[in-house]
């Protein structure tokens, strides 16, 4: 998923090969990951794919089924590999995601630690933020969801930026081999404050930690734990608004010509003087999530 | 600089840029770090040098030497205020805490609150001290913490107060006559609220959760090329930097011949290594088909040389001095006393691309493309650069304004150059919390901007045809 090397780039030169993993697009809303495999055929509502077809072409193909249906071949990334990966547990969505790895700092080199591994949308993109020096360490206690996530990693080529581990953080905290190392400490747990001393122990001066919980009272409690040993301690909840567009025809009102007609720049010479007048509109869309959770940052305080 | 201050360095150094951030956010100064740099607190022209070699995240208080004012270390229990929202709110508990134990709040003591504000009578004969008493301790040495309690003995009301607002007495007193600094690394999430707090018109009004969308958006990752419009000052051009951590390219583009300017990546404290991967190029330069570039190199180098000389002069003209603002309660900018030391050692982030590397991304194309430019039309921008991209490169536009976005997103739908396009919107809204007080803060900002992403995708000329 990362260019780790020059030739796993994008680049215009990249084409599919046999054992790549392609993010098959079919609507916004509907994707899927397939690791290509030359006897393999893919079947959809659009019909027949054979994996043969594929190979040598370039990422972003349009590629037709046995009945003319069609997908599109996308390289992977964090964000799309959040819409496809296989949920064990809830996800972060990019909106929290994005703003973790800003607000935490978390930058080629950082040393981060995490818990509980989930199914790995967050590890992803924790990971592609510290590439190509560092390292994410994520715990989870429950083994099979561990070893999931380890061949998630394994799949989308970050094995080399994560470890997995199998550990219950809140009752035994992070290990000690980690103490005063982490840049960063990401904490997706029921009952956070449990593991935040361990946490405190973990991180570098002025070292940043975030805690994700979806109630209050979580934070409410993981607040008062942290008042101990941190500062700037700040809660937020940030959503995504997206919106639709549109282009009407409008009815003119008679006064034919006199309106200014809006696409007037970006038209590719059609005709636009006549009535109706067609507009590009856009729209919220109607529905949203309303809630994912808090996310709780605060930052070790110095002595 | 040498190699442990990349920026990921927590201890500053000689030549360090920090953010001062000074009585929680009431004021924000950018500054670089030497001996003779100083910065006015209130009515006290201070030294910067002994920020020099300290941790970032440390607070600094103004005291009273044999040489004059001069910031030290805050003691801890002092040092309990930072940076919060509506700046009020965690530090009353903070305080609280810090007299107290974190048992007893749990257990309720700070809620148990008998008195109101019933008694208090608004007839300006409360305090007994006068400007001259104060001054008369200050001759005399008086710290600043020595004042307040002073203040407070001589208050007679401050006991009818309530625990908080008590507290919010001690906190206005303190921002006055124990000025706290605390110095902040600048990292693209400081360095984009600091301006999005004092000066968002300088940065697009882009706020930090959109940014974070934006590198999110465009896959900014290590070992990528990715182009970039900024017309926001040179916060993405840093934001992306930072994220490439010295590898990879982001490449500056700009129409017409001369480059935007670039200043804010001077405040972050970029290494070497990672300045070097920051280039400019005008656009005509990567659109021009690969094998005509003897005129490029030929009008190069004068004007990349004349080009960051105005920067820099354009820079430090640009400061806002803090010692000549009277009250300095919004300055924002370099705090340089020494322009000389400055501009040797301003890192030389945004060198002209040369031929090869150019060729290198015409080749390949880019990994990905970000556009802050609010004063170009998205759509032509749009349809000029993404041709540059690689297959199956993802995008993200950032517009203050809707329609640009919509209409650029229409005709890219029309002309089927890319898809997962969507428009979006961060909302961010924070929470004061605190026992049995957890509300929404008061204030928010309402608008961050708006994003459309998408992939784009092989033009049809290159795209597989049905298979026979």
């Amino acid at each position: 998923m990362l260019a780790s090397d020059s030739a796993r780039k994008f680049s215009f030169n990249r084409l599919i090969s046999n054992g790549d993993l392609v993010i098959v697009y079919e609507r916004h809303d509907i994707m899927k990951a397939v690791t290509v495999s030359e006897g393999s055929v893919l079947q959809n509502r659009y019909g027949v794919f054979k994996h043969s077809d594929w190979l040598g072409k370039p990422f972003g193909s349009k590629m037709f089924s046995n009945k003319g249906g069609f997908v599109y071949l996308l390289a992977p990334t964090p964000e799309l590999w959040t819409l496809v990966l296989s949920h064990r547990t809830q996800i972060l969505y990019i909106a929290d995601i994005s703003f973790v790895v800003m607000y935490l700092e978390i930058v080629p080199g950082c040393l981060v630690l995490e818990s509980g591994t989930g199914s790995g949308s967050l590890t992803t993109s924790l990971a592609r933020a510290v590439a190509p020096t560092g390292h994410v360490y994520t715990f989870d206690f429950h083994e099979q969801r561990a070893g999931s996530a380890r061949d998630d990693f394994e799949r989308t080529g970050l094995g080399n930026l994560v470890t997995v581990g199998v550990r219950d953080i809140q009752g035994e905290g992070f290990p000690d081999e980690f103490t005063g190392l982490a840049d960063a400490v990401f904490l997706d747990l029921p009952q956070p404050w449990l593991a935040i001393p361990s946490a405190a122990k973990m991180l570098k001066q002025d070292g940043t930690l975030c805690s994700f919980s979806p109630c209050i009272e979580q934070v409410q409690r993981s607040c008062e734990v942290l008042q101990i040993s941190f500062t700037d301690i700040r809660t937020f909840e940030v959503l995504l608004r997206t919106y639709e567009v549109r282009e009407e025809k409008l009815e003119d009102d008679g006064s034919n010509g006199s309106l200014p007609c809006k696409r007037k720049q970006c038209s590719d010479g059609g005709n636009l003087i006549s009535s109706p007048i067609s507009s590009v509109m856009a729209r919220p869309c109607g529905e949203a999530k309303g809630h994912t959770g808090y996310l709780t940052f605060s930052r070790l305080r110095c002595l | 600089m040498n190699e442990g201050n990349s920026s990921n360095g927590r201890v500053t150094w000689e030549g360090c840029s920090v953010l001062l951030d000074i009585n929680d956010g009431d004021r924000l100064v950018f500054a670089r770090l030497s001996p003779a740099a100083k910065l006015k607190i209130g009515n006290k022209n201070c030294s910067l040098q002994p920020l020099i070699g300290r941790a970032f995240g440390t607070v600094f208080q103004v005291d009273t030497a044999p040489g004059g004012p001069c910031l030290s270390p805050a003691q801890v229990h002092v040092t309990n205020a930072e940076e919060i929202g509506d700046g009020q709110g965690n530090d009353e508990w903070r305080d609280k805490v810090n007299v107290n134990s974190a048992d007893e709040v749990r257990d309720g003591a700070v809620n148990v609150e008998s008195r109101d504000n019933r008694a208090l009578v608004d007839n300006n004969t409360a305090q007994s001290l006068t400007g001259e008493d104060i001054e008369a301790m200050r001759r005399q040495g008086a710290r600043g913490n020595e004042i307040i309690e002073a203040l407070i003995a001589n208050s007679a009301t401050f006991e009818k107060k309530t625990a908080f607002s008590q507290e919010k007495y001690r906190l206005k007193k303190q921002k006055k006559y124990a000025p706290k600094v605390l110095m902040r690394r600048p990292v693209a999430r400081s360095i984009c609220e600091a301006y999005f707090k004092k000066y968002p018109s300088k940065i697009g009004f882009l706020r930090v959760d959109t940014l974070s969308l934006l590198l999110s958006m465009a896959n900014v990752s290590s070992n990528s090329d990715i182009l970039v419009v900024d017309m926001i000052g040179g916060l993405l051009t840093g934001a992306v930097a930072e994220r490439l951590g010295g590898t990879g390219f982001v490449c500056n583009s700009y129409f017409g011949q001369a480059p935007y300017s670039m200043d804010i990546v001077r405040i972050f404290n970029l290494s070497d290594e990672i300045c070097k991967r920051i280039l400019r190029s005008p656009i005509s330069d990567l659109l021009s088909p690969k094998e005509s570039s003897e005129k490029i190199l030929q009008h190069d180098v004068c004007n990349v040389e004349g080009q960051s000389n105005d920067q820099i002069s354009a820079s430090v003209s640009m400061v806002e001095n803090s010692h000549s603002s009277e009250n300095g309660i919004s300055d924002i900018g370099i705090d340089n006393t020494e322009p000389a030391i400055e501009v040797r050692k301003a890192p030389k982030a945004g060198e002209r691309a040369q031929k090869e590397v150019i060729d290198s991304w015409k080749e390949n194309g880019f990994s990905s493309l970000i556009v802050a430019a609010p004063e170009l039309d998205t759509w032509t921008v749009v349809k000029d650069l993404l041709p540059l991209l690689a297959n199956s490169a993802p995008f993200a536009i950032y517009h203050q304004y809707l329609q640009p976005l919509a209409t650029c997103m229409h005709n890219l739908q029309l002309g089927k150059m890319a898809i997962g396009l969507q428009i979006s919107e961060p909302w961010l809204r924070e929470y004061q919390v605190l026992p049995s007080r957890t509300h929404p803060c008061m204030q928010m900002s309402a608008f961050g901007g708006y994003i459309l992403s998408g992939t784009k995708i092989c033009s049809t000329a290159n795209s597989a045809t049905p298979t026979d």
